[in-house]
């Protein structure tokens, strides 16, 4: 027995969930469980009351539209990685998901506590991000949405409202044309990142899009590299180009770091060349 | 405030009473005394304490009992029967996948799920999938070894 004393509640519904976030000492979300219950176990998440929101069915619901696919916030990675839903990204969603942690990690966490939590070494945020993600927040004040890139602030540091939940994560269909390239610099397969890059390019509609993660703050979306892989630049212009976008933000990286984000972001965008 | 929880344990069903963070591994071993069990780092680490929840396999020290209303876990003691898991355990048994013994609980139920999705796997594959399962003797090469065996010994035996 190692977590402290908590009281724990199941909401059954998104409204009852909302409204027993509203209130003033608001219990902690439990969704997959799978980052909470070891920190709880740490005890380094203070937490007197836990609400359990994975036997709301509509967290669960997958629906795809035309143009996009809206991903329940309790999906788990496993079901990503098994093909159990459907893909809105030519299969970037299915490998990252499938490289998360270890699978009796990846059959309970859902991409919405990971995105809640917004650890910055994880894979999901910088995924959501490269692919222009939306999230669907509810609260007692209403429903409003927001940009992945824009929710994420810094490590575990979020726009979220008080009493706020999200509910779904709604993925822009790919383009069928778009390349994808991932690449994630890990000391042991499963253990958080040390960097992480997604490139995204299609040529035929002149788009390109690179993410790096594991930056200890939020996400970088690398816009000058982005534009040197769209218009096909040699490994020397790109790594010029990442140096640029490393320098441009407020992280102040080390000489190693440095070197190992440029690795990730050149393999990625080789991977996207290739593929 | 003590939660009750109605859920199947090895194909038994089980209602108990118990405090919030009351952990899956510690009910299993402390309230059902299914001690095959084990618990190492009690933070989702090392893996000694997979099991599987719903048929999927999962961290029993960072489950929480009470979030597990209706849910259907097996331990190893529920799989005593199971051919799968026979297999293995004979393999680990005759390539050295044991030293301790400690890791070995969770090594099996991950290495059995593990067959099941994907029964033809090479070396470099087990590797990988079996890296959430920690071994303080550092015998993987014998614990791979075994689960390699005991995939090949599976993949001959299809349909016999």
């Amino acid at each position: 027995m190692k977590p402290a004393p908590f009281t724990y509640r199941a909401a059954s519904s998104s409204p009852e969930a909302i409204d027993a976030l509203a209130k003033e000492a608001p219990p902690r979300i439990l969704a997959g469980g799978q980052s909470l219950v070891p920190m709880l176990n740490l005890r380094l998440a203070p937490a007197d009351a836990l609400l359990d929101i994975t036997r709301i069915a509509e967290l669960r619901a997958v629906e795809e539209t035309i143009n996009s696919v809206r991903y329940g916030a309790l999906t788990t990675h496993a079901s990503f990685e098994d093909g159990l839903v459907p893909d809105a990204s030519n299969g970037l969603m299915s490998h990252a998901a499938g490289n998360i942690a270890y699978r009796a990690v990846r059959t309970r966490g859902t991409i919405g506590g990971a995105i809640a939590l917004a650890d910055p070494a994880a894979d999901w945020v910088t995924v959501c991000i490269a692919l222009e993600a939306v999230l669907h927040l509810q609260s007692t004040s209403g429903k409003r949405q927001m940009q992945v890139e824009e929710f994420v602030l810094g490590p575990y540091f979020t726009a979220i409202a008080e009493g706020e939940l999200i509910s779904t994560i709604e993925v822009p269909k790919r383009s069928a044309s778009e390349r994808w390239g991932y690449h994630k610099v890990v000391v042991k397969t499963g253990e958080y990142a040390e960097s992480m890059a997604v490139a995204l390019l299609d040529r035929a509609r002149g788009f390109a899009r690179i993410v790096l993660g594991a930056t200890d703050g939020a996400p970088i979306v690398m816009k000058k590299s982005a534009g040197a892989l769209l218009a096909a630049a040699d490994e020397a212009a790109l790594k010029t180009a990442i140096a640029c976008d490393l320098e441009a933000g407020e992280h102040e990286f080390g000489a190693a770091k440095r070197m190992l984000h440029t690795t990730a972001v050149l393999r990625a965008a080789k991977d996207a060349m290739a593929s | 405030m003590n939660v009750k929880v109605e859920l199947t344990i090895n194909d038994r069903k089980v209602v108990a009473d118990v405090e919030p963070r009351t952990h899956l591994a510690d009910f299993l071993r402390e309230h059902l005394r299914l001690t095959a069990t084990h618990l190492g780092c009690e933070h989702g680490v090392c893996g000694a304490c997979t099991v599987l929840i719903d048929g999927a396999p999962a961290r029993a020290c960072i489950a929480l009992t009470v979030a597990l209303e209706g849910a259907d876990v097996k331990t190893l003691e529920g799989l005593a029967d199971d051919r799968r898991m026979r297999v293995l355990k004979t393999s680990f048994h005759e390539r050295h996948g044991l030293q301790c013994g400690f890791c070995t609980p969770g090594m099996l139920i991950s290495a059995w799920d593990l067959l099941r999705r994907k029964p033809d796997i090479s070396e470099r594959q087990i590797r990988q999938e079996m890296s959430g399962n920690i071994c303080r003797c550092t015998g993987y090469q014998g614990i791979v070894r075994s689960i390699k065996h005991a995939a090949d010994t599976l993949q001959s035996s299809v349909g016999v």
